[in-house]
């Protein structure tokens, strides 16, 4: 390409300079990524859907009409997850019960991207309904790991982490309902965000289980999260849950750790973590100490019981949330059917894959007459434990540090016969979404050729002090996703 | 133990069709899961005095202005539905 410009490499805080500079132009910009896209995609499969007309007509418009009135993040093109909603584009979900569904409005996530004038290539795939971790729970095929194209990029926000790594996105929008973002953050070797509960507007969100979905931005460094995060937070009134964040998001700066405390959580290396993620583990702990970060051991004693807890919640609410799919508003509906219920029936069975019927059969099961109290009541009491615990180590530590994924990208196929060890993959990642809080992935290093996620956690509203811990372990760390990524000879 | 007759009503409630393949499938992959989940019933007793969470964030009585907004048109709503009748959704009778 005639602009020098390479999607594998270039961060939005580069991709903005150069626009802000006038050494690019917002089209040049687009075509570098729709070039990457034509390239790598059918071997990838990170979109279920590229706009790449909408997207070069926005750009044009971008480079000749705004002149002053550009917004903060105009022209860096972005993916947005189909979970989230886009007024006039198809969003599916990645289900065939919505194959055909068109918003009538825009999620006010993208609302408030699209306001600051971002380029939109396309909607993400991912596990159907964000049920899964693999994104072989897609409707519409699976996304293939650019590291390796015989290996997963996690989910269910994988097609959001593997357009980034492969470079068909500057950055992405992701959700997180139990590791949705950093789970494939990690395992693509990007960096993945998932705030505090509440920081982000879900309006438009396609809900999955309400009380634990965030949604979080998907980039190539601290640096550009920071940037993304930092335009997609706030009040929204159509959101009740939604909060203002106590401060600004911050861009960071730091590169030391001077006089902070880690506490690295025993349960979360007791078992299943891979020894080479091990490994990048330890070290990236002896770097924190380098860098003046004091580490030392805690507990978070009831970890055990997170995810059996999650895996009652999460379907409990989604049970509850899928019951809209019904045949009636939009999406499919089967025929011919005899009557009204015969249709629900059929539409549902037809419409939903193996994973979502699974989840919303374990939810109603749960929720059923007999059964409410021992499994749901239950599983929220656990919540409070959950909740405890980090609220005793926050006591003690200023972040809580572990590995994203107990392992690093696995085989197509390797898991999806026995959903319990898909359910495993997000070990690390589910009570946090308990907890509400807000948390990180950043790439630490490589295990067998795959890229290694490394998690911070904070307490609800740290998202500052996140962002700062990571930029200045991503400094040290120096991970060149290019380099790494050419010698594996892709 | 979760049984096929378990599933069905299940299902039922669920309003979710399942094949005869697939009832048995779910059957034995519920069993296992619920198994997994079950592990919470461990804390028992432990739990009388422990609130449940329903929501992680302090936020209460989120109210809003009582005041008219305009609601989407008729048309816009309609839009996505498989079949509209008389300017309402369109559903096959109920009962057969």
């Amino acid at each position: 390409m005639t602009t020098g410009l390479d999607p594998l490499r270039l961060t939005a805080r580069e991709a903005r300079r150069l626009l802000v500079d006038g050494e690019v132009t917002a089209a040049e910009l687009l075509t570098a990524y729709l070039d990457q896209i034509e390239a790598v995609e059918d071997a990838v499969h990170a979109y279920l859907q590229v706009t790449a007309d909408n997207a070069r007509r926005y750009a044009t418009e971008i480079d000749s009409e705004m002149g002053a009135a550009r917004g903060a993040l105009a022209g860096l093109p972005t993916a947005i997850k189909d979970n989230m909603v886009t007024e006039g584009v198809v969003t599916t979900c990645a289900s065939k019960i919505l194959h055909n569904y068109q918003p009538i409005y825009t999620a006010t996530a993208v609302k408030q991207l699209f306001g600051d004038h971002v380029v939109m290539l396309g909607k993400a795939n991912m596990d159907e309904f964000a049920m899964g971790s693999s994104c072989e729970n897609s409707g519409f095929g699976p996304t293939r790991n650019p590291w390796d194209l015989s290996t997963v990029p996690g989910g269910s926000s994988g097609g959001s982490a593997a357009a980034v790594a492969a470079g068909e996105a500057l950055w992405a929008l992701g959700s997180d309902t139990g590791g949705s973002i950093r789970q494939p953050a990690a395992l693509c070797g990007v960096v993945g965000m998932k705030p505090t509960y509440g920081a982000v507007s879900r309006y438009g969100l396609v809900a999955f289980a309400s009380s634990l979905d965030q949604i979080g931005p998907i980039t190539r460094d601290v640096w550009d999260c920071a940037l993304l995060l930092g335009h997609i937070v706030g009040r929204d009134p159509c959101d009740s849950t939604s909060i203002e964040l106590p401060c600004a998001v911050e861009l960071p700066t730091a590169e030391r750790l001077d006089g902070l405390r880690f506490g690295i959580p025993g349960e979360y290396l007791a078992a299943g973590v891979e020894p080479g993620v091990r490994a990048r583990f330890d070290e990236t702990v002896v770097r924190i100490e380098e860098l003046g970060g004091v580490c030392e051991e805690i507990s978070l004693p009831h970890t055990e019981y997170a995810l059996p807890a999650y895996y009652i919640i999460a379907p409990a609410e989604a049970s509850a949330n899928l019951a809209r799919f019904d045949g009636v508003r939009y999406g499919y509906r089967a025929a011919p059917v005899d009557d009204l219920i015969d249709m629900y029936e059929r539409t549902r069975g037809e419409g939903f894959g193996a994973e979502v019927k699974r989840r919303i059969m374990i939810g109603t099961y749960a929720l059923s007459s007999g059964y409410y109290d021992a499994f749901y009541g239950q599983a929220q009491r656990v919540r409070t434990l959950v909740r405890r615990d980090f609220a005793e180590a926050f006591e003690a530590v200023d972040l809580v540090v572990s590995p994203t994924s107990p392992t690093v990208a696995f085989k197509l196929g390797s898991r999806t016969a026995d959903p319990l060890a898909m359910y495993m993959s997000d070990v690390c990642t589910i009570p946090v979404n308990l907890a509400g809080l807000p948390a990180i992935s950043i790439p630490c290093g490589l295990a067998d050729g795959l890229p290694v996620g490394f998690q911070l956690i904070g307490p609800a509203f740290s998202e500052n002090a996140i962002l700062s811990a990571a930029h200045a372990l991503e400094q040290a760390i120096g991970f060149d996703q290019v380099a790494s990524f050419r010698e594996a000879g892709r | 133990m979760i049984s096929d007759d378990d599933v069905r009503h299940v299902a039922r409630l669920a309003r979710l069709h399942l094949g005869p393949d697939e009832t048995a499938r779910m059957t034995a992959e519920l069993a296992k899961i619920l198994e997994h989940v079950a592990k919470i019933s461990e804390l028992g007793d432990d739990m009388s005095g422990v609130e449940p969470t329903a929501h992680v964030i302090d936020v209460t009585n989120v109210t809003r202005a009582d005041k008219e907004r305009p609601s989407w048109p008729r048309e816009e709503a309609l839009r996505n539905a498989p079949a509209v009748g008389d300017e309402c959704f369109r559903v096959p009778r109920m009962g057969a």
